[in-house]
């Protein structure tokens, strides 16, 4: 009887002590495993594969060889420079074209419905890359686009017979620019109605002319956001892939399509050299986005 | 929100106030003449190239504009089955993308607050891993497993994680705006489960969101390429390179109906989406 007694006893008292243990593990985790196992399975390992096996030699065992491959190797430098002059290129160039046009429709004095229609049609142009808009080029300027025949009419010049060519790095940065300076449009839009009337007005009443007020008051308040968004842009065309290979196939040296026909075919005759390619990319990509994060960080401070 | 910085009723007194009033004025002229000018020169770049792709479409037969370009591609039976295999990828990547991010999303507003910060990041990485080198890393993990490689699994993964950006933001924002806790415990304490409260009160309750996350992802899914092609699955996208590569005409009638595909996708969620906050159009280039 008394042990029974013991034995419950025992148990109340060691009850609290086993009821702690599982309260070290909250619960409430389970509900996002399924999201962070997807992220794992198909984000996270597969670059990290790439990232182990870029230190992969050739017959097999641990080399830097393929590192320093990236910053020897000519085709592999031509690819990366061509790659981040292209970036660069239409991101400055979307950058501002885009900033102009978003200025032009939210504060330029234009009819309120072109800036409905502008960001709409940002929307929809944003999200049309790939082979369509590869081919969309090549009817407009490419041997008998449109405006080559109309350039040929009335100027009575072939330009693409004048050595004039589209396939190159000027050429894909003008179809590239078509995803390029919508999306700063649909981001500079907000940015720009988030500049205060009372800002302006204070610049004014201090005397201020319209240079001074750019120049001291919106540029410096818009300036994270202009950058964020650059970054964003270089990123957005240092990652394309379909647009440049539909547009040229593989007559144009990037990284993203040397990617691709390494997939296709070991065409460096090395796996190793070809995870370490992409290897740099991710590290460009990644650096661009903690670059991206922190601007937006900046940016927010205005928007409170 | 206001169109422009200066609403037109306050332009008057403003001016009136300054001594100098022409010159005021031929400020606000000029940046009229030079805001009509830029957005003139963005639509020649924009329709430019949609109406070169629509004329050239209309050449195929000779000395004529005719829509022979569209029969041929139209009458054309892979069209259809490549174009049906995208609707197909498409209602599956949306089916999985809903079923990962919507009660994912869920959790974190209404228990994990503290993890939504990571799980947004989580949902941007499309942009540091680009699709190309998502399919080389793909490829090196799964890619001697034959009973992986040979069912489309891969490819819905890729598209799942290209519309993680989008679907994550639509929902995560259709979210915030109604009362997460309130309904869960309403519904608990009406003796409902977990499934009834996420597809009786969650899910109806973030319609607009998960719509214009469906056709965003609707969007990006029917065009997309660099998925179908390096993991060779039949799709619109590759289908489009291959007989651009050896025909003229088709490809430009088939680009136009991919580019009337995206602006209906786009412009289904801008309607539905009205009032809502702002959809962010980041992903991952392709």
């Amino acid at each position: 009887m008394s042990r029974a007694v013991d034995n419950r006893l025992a148990t109340v008292g060691d009850a609290p002590v086993a009821r702690l243990q599982p309260k070290k593990f909250d619960w409430a985790w389970l509900g996002v495993a399924p999201f962070f196992l997807f992220a794992l399975l198909f984000l996270f390992l597969p670059s990290l594969t790439i990232f182990i096996r870029s230190f992969e030699a050739v017959g097999g065992g641990f080399t830097f060889e393929n590192i320093t491959a990236l910053f020897t190797r000519s085709d592999i430098v031509n690819a990366y420079k061509t790659s981040l002059s292209i970036s660069v290129i239409t991101a400055v160039g979307g950058a501002l074209f885009g900033f102009l046009l978003a200025y032009a429709v939210i504060l330029g004095g234009l009819p309120a419905g072109l800036r409905t229609f502008m960001t709409t049609f940002s929307g929809v142009a944003s999200n049309f890359a790939g082979v369509p808009l590869a081919f969309a080029f090549i009817a407009t300027i490419g041997n008998a686009g449109l405006v080559t025949r109309w350039i040929e009419s009335v100027l009575q010049v072939d330009i693409h017979a004048a050595g004039f060519t589209i396939y190159n790095i000027w050429g894909l940065s003008i179809v590239y620019m078509y995803f390029q300076f919508p999306l700063m449009v649909l981001i500079m839009a907000p940015a720009l109605d988030g500049l205060r009337r009372e800002w302006r007005e204070a610049c004014e009443n201090l005397g201020g002319t319209s240079i001074q007020y750019w120049r001291y008051v919106a540029l410096p308040i818009l300036m994270p956001t202009l950058l964020g968004t650059m970054i964003l842009l270089f990123g957005n065309a240092f990652g394309a892939y379909a647009t440049a290979y539909a547009f040229s196939g593989s007559f144009i040296n990037l990284v993203p399509i040397l990617i691709g026909a390494q997939i296709q075919g070991d065409v460096l005759y090395n796996p190793g050299l070809g995870n370490a390619l992409a290897l740099g990319m991710i590290v460009i990509m990644f650096i661009c986005m903690l670059g991206y994060i922190s601007m937006q960080r900046r940016a927010a401070r205005w928007t409170r | 929100m206001t169109d422009s910085n200066y609403p037109a009723s306050e332009i008057p007194m403003i001016d009136s106030m300054r001594p100098t009033r022409p010159a005021a004025k031929a400020r606000v002229n000029g940046t009229k003449l030079f805001s009509w000018i830029i957005f003139l020169m963005g639509l020649i770049y924009f329709f430019l190239p949609l109406i070169a792709t629509f004329e050239f479409s209309l050449r195929m037969v000779k000395d004529t504009y005719s829509f022979e370009a569209y029969r041929v591609a139209f009458s054309e039976p892979r069209f259809y089955r490549e174009f049906g295999y995208s609707l197909l990828w498409a209602a599956l990547t949306i089916t999985f993308s809903l079923l990962l991010i919507v009660p994912t999303a869920y959790w974190v507003h209404y228990r994990l607050q503290r993890v939504r910060p990571v799980v947004e990041f989580i949902t941007l990485m499309p942009f540091v891993v680009p699709a190309v080198v998502l399919v080389f890393g793909f490829l090196r993990l799964y890619g001697r497993y034959y009973f992986i490689v040979s069912t489309p699994l891969l490819l819905i993964a890729g598209y799942v994680v290209l519309s993680l950006p989008y679907m994550f933001r639509a929902v995560d924002a259709g979210l915030r705006a109604i009362d997460v806790r309130t309904l869960t415990e309403a519904a608990q304490s009406l003796g409902a489960g977990w499934g009834t409260i996420l597809f009786k009160v969650i899910f109806p309750n973030l319609r607009v969101a998960i719509l214009s996350g469906v056709f965003l992802t609707l969007a990006i899914v029917m065009g997309e390429f660099t998925f179908a092609a390096l993991l060779v699955h039949p799709a619109f996208g590759p289908y489009l390179e291959e007989i651009g590569a050896m025909r003229a005409y088709t490809p430009q009638a088939l680009s136009v109906v991919s580019f009337l595909l995206t602006w209906a996708s786009i412009g289904v969620v801008q309607r539905i989406g009205r009032g809502a906050p702002g959809q962010a159009q980041i992903a991952g280039a392709r």
